[in-house]
């Protein structure tokens, strides 16, 4: 199997597919000639030409409308936010009208659209730079919501996300650009709402998804060293949201942990603890933990940036909790 | 704050055990609500809120068995909550029942003796602690394996008990623990007042004692141990009696009634009372009270034990009137469905084991009452009649008398009267 970069199988994802299915169109600032910020696209407009790899103005809101309309009309349309914090200018679009067509239309209108980008932070870039979005877009029916975690993840759920009927919030994991895994080679579709268990264990459940899957792993090796036994959930979609595998997990052992970057109230996390208690009560040894990004706009200064969000410490800690090893 | 105090429900009780607090400390509580489950000797009922507002504090844990009048628990206004302490008193009385044989420090010598004598059954015991925590997880498991938590010591967050703490019960690593209250005597004779039974070595296998023959066995025992018991037996003939109520029964067929000789004595019991009233006495507190109301009760054997309700003003009501509550009481009594007001109180008891073909018995005084009569078979018999033998039908009726409350005169003349009654029977009829 191949190593690749969470980048390069993000690409490998959308050219493959662009080889296959004349429809798919990307659109977004930067991602033609510059190659795009990221250099998530790099190179598929000397692929594709620039009707197919179209760069756009700064105008979030304007070229998510277009897409939504390409998507109408039959196009797949994917567009690219620089990062997510600048879909709050096309929330307007992604909301009330991707979202909500293909009710309004009595189900003849499908909004075959993928809006994906760098979502949350870790690589310094500040308040309005890092939000983690998945709580916020995962509020909506009509929308998919997913954050793959590994390259092959990246891949999969991207063939997924286009050849989803539905518009999909692809919410990529920036700082993992970078990291290098497996990746099966053709066409290997991750399905939406189907959890992956990334390690097992038997003694406590850690839940996360996106950035935090990988901090999970190494706090489960943390823990095998103290006699520990932690499992590892990688959530991989947030809507529709994969509870079964999670409750499984924790009616096995009987403790959980949901870590998350983004703010503890009103999130993924709460919502994982409100299926937890009501589907998994009675397995449930002690009351579940929540690991969140501290209540503050993100932080620009590094060492604060680290303590801001949630780290090896801080969810070895919280594990500790619920085994009642300390308080 | 108003008080709450544990409830008089009736002549006999003494005591009562609070089982269940319905209502927790804070919480806000309108006249009339029920606050607790309590049981007294016979019965499990709701003590219900005399005020309404806030419960302010609670003094008697659940399994307490509380003295009557003893404050339980003080009603008051939202920031009284927790404030206010128990009367002293009141609360070392009850610590030492609850204890369960174990005296407080001041206890007196002879309950220091008493657990002198059991520390080795008790050993392994531990307080059961009726108020634990467990996690949702420990208490699904402790009822899939049927163990009771209550005894298990939590390690958790304020006492929570967690998987942990069971995991060496559940995979049989260690013994559970038993309570204190089982491996030495019941509560209730456990008290530091009671003296020690003695102790035998024991074989066979403990036999489960509903509570109502604990109850029972209590109250006989001290009764017996207790009361200056005495016995006068009168042989009576009943061929009248009989006879008449052959004819009361064929002409009352038709209405659904069929008297039997108990009706006949309980009748006839009851009018000597009126003529006797001093056999229709308690004797309380080393006193002795007259009951201006005749109240009969019948004992009545019951699956798990005795039940004795009684039949209000016996004397004022007819025999047809009689033999109907009679009949309901009893059915009523076997199936569990008496009512509190029905069998706590009475002023004289009537045993008949008649219907068993006994020649005669001797019956323990039901106190606080004086007396109790107990009732053989009637049985064909040879008698003499005007020098001339004949069939003649017997019963004996023997009646245990308080020699504290009545003389042996005094009972003979009681008993004059009852066969008077019942070899005159047409005077039950008029009377």
């Amino acid at each position: 199997m191949p190593v690749m970069t969470y980048r390069d199988a993000l690409r490998s994802a959308m050219a493959e597919e662009m080889e296959r299915d004349e429809s798919i169109v990307l659109l977004g600032e930067d991602i033609g000639l510059y190659g795009g910020t990221h250099l998530v696209t790099n190179g598929l407009i000397d692929q594709f030409g620039p009707k197919r790899v179209i760069d756009t103005p700064i105008a979030e809101g304007g070229f998510t409308g277009a897409a939504i309309g390409m998507a109408m009309a039959g196009l797949k349309p994917i567009v690219e936010m620089m990062t997510w914090n600048f879909s709050f200018l096309a929330a307007d679009q992604i909301i009330q009208t991707a979202a909500k067509l293909h009710y309004f239309s009595g189900g003849q209108v499908n909004v075959p659209l993928v809006v994906r980008g760098p979502n949350g932070g870790g690589v310094q870039l500040s308040a309005q730079h890092t939000h983690s979005l998945e709580g916020f877009y995962g509020h909506f029916p009509g929308l998919k919501v997913v954050s793959p975690a590994t390259p092959a993840d990246v891949k999969g759920m991207m063939l997924e996300a286009i050849r989803n009927p539905n518009p999909v919030i692809f919410l990529e994991a920036g700082a993992l650009y970078g990291t290098k895994g497996e990746v099966p080679e053709g066409d290997e579709v991750v399905p939406f709402g189907k959890a992956r268990v990334a390690r097992e264990g038997t003694d406590v459940t850690l839940i996360a998804y996106g950035r935090q899957v990988p901090l999970l792993l190494k706090v489960a090796d943390k823990l095998a060293e103290q006699d520990i036994s932690a499992e590892v959930i990688d959530l991989r979609s947030i809507r529709p949201l994969d509870t079964e595998t999670f409750v499984e997990s924790v009616k096995k052992t009987n403790r959980a942990v949901v870590v998350q970057e983004q703010w503890r109230y009103f999130s993924v996390a709460s919502e994982v603890c409100a299926v937890l208690q009501h589907e998994a009560f009675d397995y449930l040894d002690a009351p579940v933990e929540r690991v969140s990004g501290a209540e503050v706009p993100a932080p620009y200064a590094r060492n604060l940036e680290i303590a801001g969000f949630p780290t090896i410490d801080h969810v070895i800690s919280a594990a500790r909790r619920v085994l009642y090893l300390e308080k | 704050m108003a008080e709450v105090i544990m409830p008089k429900m009736g002549d006999a009780m003494e005591e009562g055990t609070l089982i269940k607090w319905l209502k927790a400390v804070g919480d806000e509580v309108a006249e009339g609500d029920a606050l607790a489950e309590i049981e007294t000797d016979k019965i499990t009922l709701e003590m219900e809120a005399q005020e309404s507002g806030f419960l302010t504090n609670i003094f008697a844990d659940e399994g307490a068995v509380v003295p009557i009048g003893e404050v339980v628990a003080t009603i008051g206004a939202q920031d009284e909550i927790g404030k206010g302490e128990k009367p002293a008193a009141a609360a070392a009385q009850v610590e030492a029942v609850v204890e369960s044989g174990e005296p407080a420090a001041e206890a007196d010598e002879e309950a220091a003796v008493v657990a002198g004598e059991t520390p080795a059954a008790e050993a392994e015991a531990v307080e059961r602690n009726e108020k634990f925590r467990a996690s949702p997880l420990v208490k699904r498991l402790a009822e899939d394996a049927g163990l009771d938590l209550g005894l298990v010591s939590g390690s958790g967050p304020d006492g929570r008990i967690v998987k942990k703490d069971i995991q060496p019960y559940l995979d049989g690593s260690k013994a559970l623990p038993t309570a204190k209250g089982e491996a030495s005597a019941p509560v209730a004779d456990a008290a530091p007042t009671r003296a020690a039974a003695p102790t035998y070595a024991v074989t066979g296998t403990k036999v489960d004692m509903p509570k109502i023959k604990r109850v029972t066995g209590d109250r006989m025992s001290e009764s017996k141990g207790f009361i200056p018991h005495y016995y006068v037996s009168a042989s009576i003939d009943m061929s009248a009696a009989l006879d008449f109520r052959k004819i009361i029964n064929a002409q009352l067929e038709s209405a659904g009634i069929k008297v039997s000789v108990n009706d006949l004595i309980i009748k006839a019991a009851a009018l000597s009372l009126v003529e006797h009233p001093n056999v229709n006495r308690s004797f309380v507190g080393g006193e002795l009270y007259q009951q201006d109301s005749i109240d009969v009760n019948i004992a009545i054997a019951m699956d798990g034990g005795l039940i004795a309700p009684f039949i209000p003003a016996a004397d004022q009501k007819s025999l047809g009137t009689i033999s109907k509550m009679a009949k309901d009481l009893g059915k009523r009594a076997r199936e569990g469905g008496l009512s509190m007001e029905e069998y706590q109180g009475g002023t004289f008891t009537i045993s008949n084991l008649g219907m068993f073909d006994v020649d005669e018995f001797i019956a323990v005084i039901n106190p606080p009452q004086v007396a109790i009569l107990a009732v053989g078979s009637v049985a064909e018999v040879p008698v003499v009649r005007d020098g001339k033998i004949k069939v003649g039908h017997q019963m004996t009726i023997t009646l245990s008398a308080d020699h504290r409350a009545l003389d042996g005169a005094e009972v003979a003349s009681f008993l004059q009267s009852v066969r008077k009654y019942l070899e005159n029977p047409m005077l039950l009829a008029v009377g």
